[in-house]
């Protein structure tokens, strides 16, 4: 088998091609921050906090093959206030208050605020006002708390294969819809599995009846899925 | 499935189309611009009929009809307001006007006020840098304009549409079709 070596952050590393950076930094516990990867689904570089130094210039590590004698810098100051700086933007760009959330406390958008030392939000607030839809039996969406990851969108049509959810417009009016942008409880394709609500790394999508931070979501529910399915 | 939102002819029309597409690899974006020259936007029943016959999922074809500018999803208003935002009108505030039209007419680009009067929309340089800031509603050509200019102008085209239908119960038949030829001339 083909061998290359990599260095991340000075370290050098033996591993074989094809494999992304991020997949080889977490082998080695190296960290690198991420909001739209999650184990067992595919990586499409959405959400831009993986992004790492490779010679100079910044890409996403979940969507970078490594190559031979790349170097890798993971945590540079320059990588590091850039991560905040699109942090702040997802703040920005929805209506992220924690203190009236279900997910205080269970969600990886506040995680990551307290990981990368996020004090303040610098830019000005969108203030959306999207729909919230309620209309599921069991489960609802508050779209000013999605941050478009995508990850309801793929484990709803790679693991469930329903692909009910897909995203919408563009812009500032990007959002995600179920089938022809219906009321969820009337999406046809829609099989009740509530793969998206587990797999949401906010209060987006959540089941209902529950209370303020009292949401806990359960991603890794699509990874041991995926692996159940890989290794038959 | 019965499309209620299209004549009989304008449904054979879809039906042709989709089966000229089918096993075609990626057909729905042509498919999607071939239905809306027939009907002239894409209602939701049109995009349902359309889903079904490619095996595509909804949500998908709800997707690439939002994402692409080109697709309208409800019909064209009486008027077609464009403000133009290439760069020289840009430059002489035509995001102003487009702002202040939409806040007024209370619509989003590219779609149409509730009354079915105006269809809003944007585009890249008419040609006629020189006015700048320019729109157009449907093919007349207005310049130098700015928000409180081209509300102006919009309120003309609403006062004489009014005129028309009051006037409109006095006229006769033959008169009424004259005046849209001329229109359409």
């Amino acid at each position: 088998m083909e061998r290359i070596t990599v260095k991340i952050d000075g370290r050098e590393i033996v591993t074989s091609p094809g494999r992304t950076i991020l997949e080889v930094a977490v082998e080695h516990g190296i960290r690198i921050p991420t909001l739209c990867h999650l184990e067992g689904l595919s990586d499409v570089g959405a959400c831009r906090l993986c992004i790492v130094d490779v010679r100079g210039q910044l890409v996403t590590s979940c969507t970078t093959r490594v190559a031979d004698k790349m170097e890798v810098l993971t945590g540079t100051d320059a990588v590091r206030a850039y991560r905040r700086t699109i942090l702040e933007l997802l703040f920005a760009e929805g209506n992220h208050v924690c203190a009236f959330c279900v997910s205080n406390g269970g969600c990886e958008l506040q995680d990551l605020a307290c990981e990368l030392e996020m004090h303040s939000v610098t830019v000005p607030y969108a203030y959306p006002r999207h729909r919230v839809d309620a209309t599921h039996p069991r489960f609802l969406i508050d779209r000013d708390r999605c941050v478009l990851c995508g990850r309801c969108v793929r484990a709803c049509g790679e693991v469930e294969g329903a692909r009910t959810w897909n995203f919408a417009e563009r812009g500032s009016q990007a959002r995600v819809i179920t089938d022809l942008d219906v009321d969820w409880g009337t999406a046809a394709s829609c099989t009740s599995c509530g793969k998206c609500v587990e797999v949401c790394p906010t209060g987006a999508i959540v089941r209902k009846g529950e209370s303020n931070g009292e949401m806990r979501k359960k991603p890794e529910v699509i990874t041991r899925l995926k692996e159940r399915r890989t290794h038959g | 499935m019965e499309l209620t939102s299209c004549t009989p002819q304008q449904a054979a029309d879809i039906r042709r189309i989709l089966d000229a597409a089918a096993g075609s690899p990626g057909p729905l974006i042509q498919v999607l611009h071939a239905v809306q020259g027939v009907v002239g936007y894409l209602p939701a029943d049109v995009l349902d009929y359309v889903a079904d016959a490619l095996y595509l999922p909804k949500s998908e074809v709800h997707g690439v009809a939002t994402f692409y500018n080109f697709f309208r999803l409800d019909p064209a208003g009486k008027h077609t307001v464009t403000v133009c935002l290439g760069t020289a009108c840009y430059v002489k505030g035509g995001a102003k006007i487009l702002e202040r039209l939409k806040k007024e007419l209370g619509v989003a680009e590219g779609r149409t006020t509730a009354d079915g009067l105006f269809t809003l929309d944007t585009a890249r340089c008419f040609g006629a840098c020189g006015l700048a800031p320019v729109m157009t509603v449907d093919e007349e050509v207005f310049g130098r304009l700015s928000p409180t200019k081209a509300l102006a102008i919009l309120e003309k085209y609403r006062s004489s549409t009014e005129d028309e239908t009051a006037g409109s119960r006095e006229v006769t038949h033959t008169a009424k079709v004259a005046k849209g030829r001329k229109h359409e001339a």
